[in-house]
């Protein structure tokens, strides 16, 4: 008995050190963003400010223009998920279960797509949205990401359980395929939607290279470009870039604390087309 | 409407979006790195010209790209493997029959993976820091000197390697745990009937069983880490003594801070061989021992 214990005891001290070493570098993120000004400089490190101020929070918004940046992720991120969310059901929705000539082939090559890594496009892609004045604008981030490879992936593998007879009854009774697209398929799709719209929002959010280089004009640009372009100026200022830091991370992970469960799934029936 | 009708009236806004977004640039890009496209070019077309597999030579034999290739791949060679071996620890902890509040714990390990990289590499370039940083303040009580982290070139891809493994490790976890949750337990059962210590268990049963997870995540994050970007734009630019900079740091580079778009894209196309070749080596050797 005496055993066991010892190795429940390794076993949750382990969790326990690997729970501190994860949260510990958010948590003290946190704390330093409520610091006065170099007081994160000091040594040894303070690990909760000594007289807890917002200051930073008003530099970031009043003179860094953060509220900028995040308002512009904020939007990018929602036309995104909503849009591709629409792109992607339908098409999942028509790869699964409607029959249509070719089908199979095109589906294929779809999945070959996803071996190429994205930045292969990305030089030709910028010229495209240069022709198509979408450089630095909304639109250059979220036109290329209306559909996905890997969002039509998901929706395909979830949409072939629906049932055929469903559908057939519902051609027998009149109703045309916009309507059982609308009424009977995307019901039947909504703990897929839900999954899908965290992932997209998430990764939206969370992009960086691409909107690196089609937004150069700060008034356009994302939380994520803003701060690493603020980090290079202000390599100094600790507690202001904690607290730029704070509120470009606390979106995306309330978001995926709340909905935990529908991220997990994804992950996992996203990661069986191994 | 008839169903073939609907099925293209469904499936063509997403083909066409992937069609002009994606395959078209792809196309172009291989087109594009056998032209001299620069600055020049950009302002007009005619200065355009065709140089067929120039680039590819040029690149070849430019040092930087060298040291850059290097540095991707001690980034891919080191950081794959301990990534991998975090995500397996972790999830042998989490499937644990002793483990205690296994929802909280399996939240707070993944948490990293959710976060913004640009914001967590900006937190870790201030824990990294030479005199205020805390990991060398935590470092001190072991009586280890203080280590320039991002500043001197034999530290900076160790330090970068430190963040990612943390960024990342929790992806893998949660597929590991599930392919652990999926071993029958009557095996261990049997295992434990003819006397089999964890170790045993753990290399007779878990592993084998394990392999078909361990290719995938493996070939997942190999492909992934090949991609390394974000971490070097934010915690060193490249330094110190470009020893950070990586195949894509220097295609961005070549790219948009140069634009010999030309030269950018042919790099983007030796990265895509690269990660193709070194995937489906993988990919080879997991079957050639009988997994997948």
């Amino acid at each position: 008995m005496k055993h066991s214990l010892w190795h429940k005891a390794v076993v949750n001290g382990l969790l326990i050190a690997g729970a501190f070493i994860t949260l510990f570098p958010l948590l003290w993120m946190l704390s330093v963003s409520f610091m006065q000004r170099g007081e994160a400089s000091t040594f040894p490190p303070p690990l909760l400010p000594a007289h807890a101020t917002l200051a930073n929070y008003h530099e970031l918004f009043e003179r860094a223009g953060m509220g900028r940046y995040l308002f512009n992720s904020l939007l990018i991120a929602t036309a995104t998920t909503l849009l591709s969310l629409l792109f992607n059901l339908a098409a999942g929705y028509a790869f699964a279960k409607l029959r249509f000539a070719g089908r199979e082939r095109v589906f294929q090559v779809l999945l070959g797509a996803l071996v190429i890594p994205g930045q292969v496009a990305m030089i030709p892609l910028f010229l495209i949205m240069k022709w198509l004045g979408l450089v630095n604008s909304y639109g250059g981030v979220i036109v290329p990401a209306l559909a996905g490879v890997f969002g039509i992936f998901l929706v395909r593998q979830y949409a072939r359980s629906i049932p055929d007879d469903l559908l057939e009854a519902a051609r027998i009774d009149g109703a045309g395929e916009l309507r059982i697209f609308a009424r009977i398929v995307l019901p039947l799709l909504k703990p897929i939607v839900v999954t899908l719209a965290i992932f997209t929002f998430l990764a939206s959010w969370n992009d960086f290279m691409w909107p690196l280089i089609v937004l150069s004009d700060q008034a356009w640009q994302t939380a994520p470009v803003a701060l690493a372009g603020l980090s290079r100026e202000h390599v100094q200022d600790n507690e202001l870039m904690m607290a730029g830091s704070v509120v470009t991370i606390i979106p995306v992970l309330l978001l995926f604390l709340v909905l935990q469960r529908h991220y997990i799934q994804g992950l996992l029936l996203g990661s069986v087309k191994g | 409407m008839t169903e073939p009708r609907a099925a293209w009236l469904f499936a063509t806004p997403a083909l066409i979006v992937i069609g002009a977004f994606f395959f078209v640039p792809v196309l172009a890009a291989f087109a594009l790195s056998l032209t001299d496209f620069d600055l020049y070019s950009l302002a007009d077309l005619h200065n355009l010209r065709f140089i067929g597999f120039g680039n590819y030579i040029d690149i070849l034999q430019t040092p930087l790209f060298w040291k850059s290739l290097v540095n991707t791949f001690y980034f891919v060679g080191v950081g794959v493997p301990l990534s991998i071996a975090a995500s397996l620890g972790a999830a042998l902890l989490l499937d644990s029959k002793l483990a205690r509040f296994k929802g909280f714990f399996r939240t707070a390990l993944f948490a990293p993976v959710v976060t913004t990289v640009v914001a967590v590499a900006v937190i870790w370039r201030y824990l990294l820091h030479t005199r205020y940083g805390l990991i060398n303040y935590t470092l001190a009580h072991f009586g280890i000197a203080p280590i320039d982290w991002l500043g001197d070139p034999h530290w900076s891809m160790p330090a970068i390697i430190l963040f990612a493994v943390w960024k990342n490790f929790g992806y893998n976890m949660i597929i590991l745990l599930a392919a652990l949750q999926s071993i029958p337990t009557d095996l261990y059962e049997a295992a434990r009937i003819d006397g089999a210590k964890f170790v045993q268990q753990f290399r007779h049963i878990t592993l084998p069983m394990l392999r078909p997870a361990l290719l995938l995540v493996s070939i997942i994050t190999v492909s992934g880490y090949f991609q390394l970007f974000a971490e070097p734009y934010v915690m060193t630019r490249g330094d110190p003594l470009q020893s950070t900079v990586s195949v894509l740091y220097f295609m961005y580079e070549e790219g948009f801070t140069w634009w010999s778009l030309g030269r950018a894209s042919a790099i983007a196309f030796l990265l895509f061989a690269l990660i193709l070749a070194v995937t489906t080596a993988l990919l080879r050797l997991g079957r050639r021992k009988g997994i997948a």
